[in-house]
C-alpha cells in the first residue's frame, strides 16, 4: 500500500509543479459557467419588427400602440412599402407587420425558422387580443412558472463542462508516460496496473471536486437554480459523473498513441455529440431512431436529465435510479477497458 | 511549406478526422436540430363528457405534436405521471364547459406543463391552446354559432426566405462553421505545440526564417484545408439537403477565409503563450466553447442580456455565422454585408499583430 501511496504522490506533484495549468482548470469552470448561466437562453424577447402603414384610422393606432407596449417585440419604425425587402434581406428587422386597408399581413424572415414562429405567434395574439378572446385558457407551467430556460440550461452546461475538463486532464496522463519513455519504468515496478491507473485519477479527481463545489455553489446562489431534492443525492451523482469522465479520459489516454490524438479526441471530437445529442440544446425525443440510439451512450445525456429531476423537479434518488444504474455501469466498463488497454502493452 | 504538408500526410489520424468531420456534422447534425417539438405526451381530464370535450380530444389526439400514451382519472394522479416523466401536458376540461361556454361565460380550461425545459413546456401550451381554439370554433360554427365572437380577424402570415419553414436549412450554415472552427484553431494550435515539446521549434529558430514567414508557412495549408472543407460542405449540403446559397457563392468563400485567418492566428497567439500542449488546449477549449455558444449559433443573441451582446462583437463566428446565413438563406449581397466583413477583416488583422509579437525566437 505504501507504493500506492508513494506512486499517489508523485501525481499529484506533477500536477502542483504545473501551476499555471492548474490555475486555468480550477478558473476556467467558473468563468464558463457564469458566462453561459447569465448570458444564454433560448428565450426570444426584443424581436426587431418594422410597420408598414397606409393610413393612420384609429384602429391602425390602436394596433401600433399594442405592438409598441408588448415586452417581446421592439417596434423600430414605420418603414415605405418599398423597403421592406430591404429591411429584412439585410436582416435589420425580423418581421414586418403591413396594415393597408384595413387588411393586416406580417411578412416574416422566416431563415431562422424557430424564431419566426414565435414571432408570428405573438404578432398574431398582440394584433387580436383587441377582440375579446370567446375562449378562456388558464395555464400552469408546473416546476418553473417563469419559464426559465436556464433550468435546463445550467445542469446541460455543468454535463458539458463537468465530462470535458475531466476528461482533458486525464487524457494526457498515460499518452504522456508514454511519449516521454517512462512508460516502461512504470511497467516494470512492482505495481499493479489497477493501482496506477486508480493512482493517476486521484489528483484529478480531487481538483473535480473544488471544481464541483464551486459550480454548485455559483449555480444556487448566483444563477439561482433551486435545489428541491436532497443534497446527498445530488453530490453522489455529481461524483459518479465525475469519476465516470475521468476513466473516459483515462480510457482514451491508454487508447491514444500519441498526446496529440488524445487530446484532439478529447477535446474536439466529443464536444460536438456533448453539445448536439445531450438534449442540453436540442431536444433528444425528436432524434431520428439511429441517432436516438446513439445519444444513449452519452455519459452527459443521463446526467443532465438526471440533475434535472434532482434540482428542479426535486425526485428522491429512486427516481434516479436508472440514470444512476446506467452511468454506474458505463464507469465501470471503462474502468475494465482502460486496465486491459494497459495491460497489453506489458507484452 | 512542403514540409508542413508531408507531415500532415504522414500523420494518420488527421486525414481521416478531416474528411470525418465536415461529414459528421453536415449530413448527420442537421437531423439533430429540430426545434420543434413533436410527440408531446399529453393526459387529457374530461369532466364535462359532452360534444365539445370529445372534440377537443380528438383534436389532440389527431394532431402531429401530441401523443396520448397514458390516462388518469384525476388531477392528482396526472401529476403523479408528469413527475415520472411519462406526461408532459395535462389538460383539464371542468364539468360543464360545454354548457357555460356557449353561454358566454363558466370556468377556464386548464393546462399544465412540465416547464423544466422551457421551450419545450412553452410550445406544449401553445400548440394545445391552438387546437383547442380550432376544436371550440368548429364546434361552434356547427351549431350555426357561427357569430362574429368566434370570427377572429383575419391575418395573414407570410415567410420569407425559407417559405417550408424548415430549420435544418437555418442551421446547416451554422454548422459548417463549425467545421471551420474545429480544423482553424485545434489543428494548427496542436502543430505548433508538437514542434515545441518535440524541440524542433528551435530549430526553425535558428534558421533565418523570419517571424511573418513561419507563421505564414505554418498556417497556409490550413486554410487551403479550411476552404477546401467548406467546398465539401456545400456539396454536401446541395447533394443531401437540396440546400443552395441563394446568393453569390463566391461572398460565403470570402468569408470563410476571412474566418479561418481570424481563427488560425487566434489559435498561433495561443500556442505561443502557452508552455505545454494541455495547457494551450485548455485556453483554446475555453475559448472555443464561447464562440460555438455565444455567437448565435444555436441560440439568438439578440436575446441575451446587452453585457454578454457587447462581448460578442470581439467573437469572430458572430460574424461569419451571420454571412453565412445572409447569404444562404436570403441571398443577401456583399455590400449588405460590409459590417461583417470590415469586422473580420480587422479581427483577423489584430490577431496576426498579436501573433507575431508573441512570438519570440529566443525562449
Amino acid at each position: 500500500m505504501s507504493t500506492f501511496a508513494s506512486f499517489v504522490r508523485k501525481e499529484f506533484i506533477h500536477i502542483l509543479r504545473d501551476v499555471r495549468t492548474m490555475m486555468i482548470v480550477l478558473v476556467m469552470p467558473v468563468l464558463l459557467m457564469l458566462l453561459f448561466g447569465f448570458a444564454i437562453s433560448t428565450e426570444i424577447n426584443d424581436i426587431p419588427i418594422s410597420v408598414v402603414v397606409d393610413k393612420y384610422t384609429p384602429e391602425v393606432r390602436r394596433d401600433l400602440t399594442a405592438l409598441e407596449n408588448n415586452p417581446y417585440i421592439m417596434l423600430t419604425g414605420v418603414i415605405e412599402e418599398c423597403k421592406v425587402d430591404e429591411v429584412l434581406r439585410s436582416g435589420k428587422v425580423s418581421a414586418v407587420v403591413m396594415i393597408r386597408d384595413g387588411e393586416r399581413n406580417v411578412v416574416l424572415d422566416a431563415a431562422n425558422s424557430s424564431l419566426s414562429v414565435s414571432a408570428g405567434s405573438y404578432i398574431t395574439s398582440i394584433l387580436r387580443s383587441e377582440t375579446a378572446m370567446p375562449l378562456s385558457v388558464t395555464t400552469y407551467m408546473r416546476h418553473n412558472p417563469q419559464l426559465k430556460s436556464a433550468y435546463n440550461f445550467v445542469p446541460g452546461v455543468m454535463g458539458l463542462i463537468f465530462i470535458l475538463i475531466c476528461a482533458m486532464m486525464t487524457c494526457v496522463s498515460v499518452v504522456r508516460e508514454k511519449e516521454m519513455g517512462t512508460m516502461e519504468v512504470l511497467l516494470v515496478s512492482p505495481i499493479k496496473p489497477i493501482y496506477i491507473v486508480i493512482a493517476k485519477m486521484v489528483p484529478y479527481f480531487i481538483l473535480s471536486l473544488i471544481n464541483l463545489a464551486t459550480i454548485l455553489l455559483l449555480s444556487h446562489f448566483v444563477l439561482d437554480m433551486p435545489v428541491s431534492g436532497n443534497l446527498p443525492t445530488l453530490l453522489t451523482l455529481c461524483v459518479l459523473y465525475i469519476i465516470l469522465s475521468l476513466m473516459l479520459g483515462l480510457f482514451v489516454s491508454t487508447l491514444a498513441q500519441s498526446q496529440v490524438v488524445a487530446l484532439l479526441i478529447c477535446a474536439m471530437v466529443m464536444m460536438i455529440p456533448i453539445i448536439m445529442l445531450s438534449g442540453m440544446m436540442f431536444p433528444v425525443e425528436n432524434l431520428p431512431p439511429v441517432l436516438k440510439q446513439i445519444s444513449y451512450i452519452v455519459p452527459a445525456r443521463w446526467f443532465i436529465e438526471a440533475v434535472c429531476k434532482v434540482m428542479v423537479e426535486g425526485l428522491p434518488i429512486a427516481g434516479i435510479l436508472k440514470e444512476i444504474i446506467i452511468l454506474c455501469v458505463m464507469t465501470i466498463a471503462l474502468f475494465i477497458g482502460s486496465i486491459k488497454k494497459f495491460n497489453d502493452r506489458l507484452e | 511549406m512542403r514540409k508542413e504538408i508531408t507531415q500532415f500526410r504522414r500523420n494518420k489520424v488527421l486525414p481521416r478526422l478531416v474528411v470525418m468531420i465536415p461529414i459528421m456534422l453536415v449530413l448527420v447534425m442537421p437531423l439533430v436540430t429540430q426545434m420543434d417539438i413533436k410527440n408531446i405526451s399529453v393526459v387529457v381530464l374530461d369532466e364535462d363528457r359532452s360534444l365539445l370535450s370529445t372534440r377537443i380530444e380528438s383534436h389532440l389526439a389527431g394532431s402531429d405534436y401530441f401523443r396520448m400514451p397514458k390516462s388518469a382519472h384525476d388531477y392528482s394522479r396526472a401529476v403523479e405521471l408528469m413527475d415520472q416523466g411519462h406526461v408532459d401536458l395535462i389538460v383539464s376540461i371542468p364539468a360543464h364547459f360545454e354548457r357555460d361556454m356557449l353561454g358566454g361565460h363558466g370556468k377556464p380550461i386548464s393546462l399544465t406543463a412540465n416547464a423544466v425545459n422551457a421551450t419545450k413546456g412553452g410550445q406544449g401550451i401553445q400548440y394545445a391552446t391552438q387546437t383547442i381554439i380550432s376544436a371550440v370554433t368548429e364546434v361552434a360554427s356547427e351549431n350555426g354559432l357561427a357569430a362574429n365572437s368566434f370570427q377572429q380577424p383575419d391575418i395573414r402570415i407570410q415567410n420569407r426566405y425559407n417559405p417550408t419553414g424548415n430549420y435544418r436549412h437555418f442551421m446547416l450554415p451554422a454548422l459548417m462553421i463549425i467545421v471551420l472552427l474545429l480544423v482553424c484553431t485545434f489543428l494548427p494550435l496542436l502543430n505548433i505545440m508538437t514542434e515545441k515539446e518535440h524541440g524542433t521549434i528551435e530549430q526553425i529558430n535558428v534558421t533565418p526564417v523570419s517571424r511573418w514567414e513561419f507563421i505564414l508557412a505554418k498556417l497556409i495549408p490550413y486554410w487551403i484545408l479550411a476552404l477546401l472543407m467548406i467546398g465539401l460542405a456545400m456539396l454536401l449540403a446541395w447533394a443531401v439537403y437540396g440546400l443552395v446559397p441563394a446568393g453569390n457563392p463566391l461572398n460565403i468563400f470570402l468569408g470563410a477565409f476571412l474566418f479561418s485567418l481570424c481563427m488560425s492566428g487566434f489559435s498561433v497567439t495561443i500556442a505561443n503563450i502557452s508552455n505545454t500542449m494541455q495547457q494551450a488546449i485548455f485556453v483554446l477549449f475555453f475559448f472555443v466553447i464561447q464562440f460555438m455558444l455565444l455567437s448565435g449559433l444555436f441560440t439568438p443573441i439578440g436575446s441575451m442580456p446587452t453585457w454578454a451582446q457587447w462581448i460578442t462583437y470581439a467573437f469572430p463566428p458572430r460574424y461569419v455565422i451571420n454571412i453565412f446565413r445572409s447569404v444562404y438563406l436570403k441571398g443577401t449581397f456583399l455590400s449588405e454585408l460590409w459590417f461583417d466583413y470590415t469586422m473580420l477583416f480587422v479581427l483577423a488583422a489584430v490577431f496576426y499583430t498579436l501573433a507575431t509579437f508573441t512570438y519570440k525566437k529566443q525562449s
